[in-house]
């Protein structure tokens, strides 16, 4: 029955037996993400210069290259960047400080879930961008009414994303904190706390990828320096050379933002397996 | 200390899940529970422990705890209950932190629980890298630094291989014999359930009321698996079960 060898076995048809498992098991290749943007760039390039596309619809890569170059070069970058990532970083640790707070209230008193949850029902489909107008109003046109936006786009998302999270806390470990008389302070501190971690990250990546769209969408309405104002600017000279230097500098920041994320979700949740 | 159990009934709405329950829990025995499934054995067990209140009846304590018990009533869960983001030593301080004991004072009872339960060697390993087995036995070594009055066990060994029940069933033995503690075991395993109870207690299917107790006066430290005598109390005990749990398992269908 064993022999691999069919013609010693009496005639009895063998065969190996057919492998139909394997897949859906994603595998980290590393190589092939800056192929495709290596191949992209190259056919955008060949493709410009030899006016298959035509450079009112795209500009060659080289030239956005010499863009940022100049950008680089004049200080420009910096005068631009720095003043679009400080709105940003507070902004968003305003929306989310208070987002995570509010989230948890919910996720422990029925009765601050009763009163809230419907309010940030109400607020979440709420087109922030729209609200621009009246923070305006209500915080001048300086940086309050860009925080105030940012603020508010990053704040719902990170609420949802909190409560669902200590909601999805184990109880089984919150009965053994009270099995073992640990005082309330210490199961919420040390027990459900930890256990919405990994949900609370998971709501930061969400809530500050909105903090992105919502810094440019701020800095398009008064704004003399920033990226949004820079790429504003761009687009109604329609030098598209800068304007897609401007959309690279915003990918460069949504990858960093989302890199130094990993790298402390890495940290914190070292625990899970 | 002693525990005893008075009239306890209990209803979920109109659901009758346990009735008239009567039993006394004596210091320095091991009270194995055993019944159907859905006999409400673990719900008593929350009962004893003041984690659940019963419709009617009550827990009462006879006796002061002994001196130096910082939970008198302490739970080994089935699925362990580790904070997985705690290290082995990390959750058993976890136990400690509230009771406002001096550092040193800390160290020596997890290093003392710790070598109790063979574990030394693993005090900054997270749970997610260990056996079943282990992890279990962390469990015990958490409970066992709080210095217990009565130990709860609510199905302590039922997520565990048999071969790894087997050893923890005699570090157990071993535990009590050098601690006489008191304990109550909830189990739906009757080989469990006799190789460490000093009396049985059978509990009949929903709603649960006492069947039968059935002690055994063999010292723990003597009995061995297969043994004859052993045998024959548990081949008694599922004769006595074995139309309850038909029973049990035709209601679930219906349930």
């Amino acid at each position: 029955m064993l022999s691999p060898d069919t013609t010693q076995n009496g005639g009895t048809d063998q065969r190996t037996v057919r492998f139909r498992g394997g897949g859906f098991a994603p595998k980290s290749i590393l190589w092939i993400g800056p192929v495709v943007f290596a191949v992209i760039l190259v056919v955008w390039e060949v493709g410009t210069r030899l006016g298959l596309i035509s450079t009112l619809t795209l500009p060659h890569p080289t030239d956005v290259l010499g863009t940022f170059a100049d950008l680089w070069r004049t200080g420009l970058l910096w005068e631009h960047l720095l003043p679009s990532i400080s709105r940003f970083l507070v902004g968003s640790a305003m929306g989310c400080t208070a987002g995570i707070a509010i989230g948890i209230l919910i996720g422990l008193f029925s009765h601050v879930r009763a009163g809230l949850v419907p309010v940030v029902a109400a607020i979440f489909p709420i087109p922030k961008i729209a609200l621009l107008p009246l923070f305006i109003i209500w915080f001048g046109i300086g940086e309050g009414s860009k925080y105030a936006l940012i603020a508010l786009g990053t704040f719902t998302p990170m609420v949802v994303a909190t409560y669902g999270a200590v909601d999805n806390v184990d109880r089984t470990l919150i009965r053994m904190g009270q099995s073992f008389s640990l005082s309330w302070a210490s199961i919420v501190w040390k027990v459900v706390l930890p256990g919405a971690m990994p949900g609370i990250f998971s709501g930061l990546r969400v809530s500050l990828a909105i903090g992105i769209i919502l810094l440019v969408a701020a800095e398009m309405l008064g704004a003399r320096h920033g990226v949004g104002a820079y790429i504003l600017e761009a687009g109604s000279l329609y030098d598209l050379e800068r304007l897609f230097a401007g959309v690279i500098i915003l990918s460069v920041l949504g990858v960093t933002v989302s890199f130094l994320l990993g790298q402390v979700e890495r940290r914190v949740l070292r625990w899970r397996a | 200390m002693d525990l005893l159990l008075q009239n306890v009934s209990h209803h979920y709405g109109a659901l009758e899940v346990m009735r008239d329950i009567n039993l006394e829990i004596p210091a320095g025995r091991i009270v194995s529970i055993i019944g159907p499934s859905g006999c409400g054995k673990s719900t008593l067990l929350r009962f004893i422990g003041g984690l659940e209140r019963p419709t009617s009846g009550q827990i009462v304590q006879v006796g002061e705890p002994p001196a130096g018990s910082l939970n008198p009533l302490t739970y080994v869960f089935q699925d362990f209950a580790l904070l997985p983001w705690r290290t082995v030593e990390g959750n058993i301080s976890l136990v400690l932190e509230d009771h406002g004991l001096s550092g040193a004072k800390s160290e020596n009872i997890i290093a003392d629980v710790l070598a109790r339960t063979k574990l030394s060697d693993f005090r900054k390993a997270l749970p997610k890298q260990l056996s079943g087995g282990m992890k279990q036995r962390v469990a015990i070594a958490r409970a066992l630094a709080v210095n217990p009055a009565v130990m709860l066990m609510d199905e302590p060994l039922s997520a565990l291989d048999s071969q790894t029940r087997e050893l923890l069933m005699d570090d157990l033995i071993a535990l009590w014999a050098r601690e006489r503690f008191t304990a109550v075991y909830v189990t739906h395993n009757l080989q469990e359930a006799v190789r460490l109870g000093h009396v049985i207690v059978v509990l009949s299917r929903r709603p649960g009321t006492i069947r039968e107790i059935v002690e055994i006066d063999r010292p723990l430290d003597e009995r061995q698996m297969g043994d004859a005598d052993l045998e024959k109390v548990q081949k008694q005990l599922w004769t006595l079960m074995r139309e309850e749990a038909a029973a049990a398992d035709q209601e679930l269908i219906h349930a």
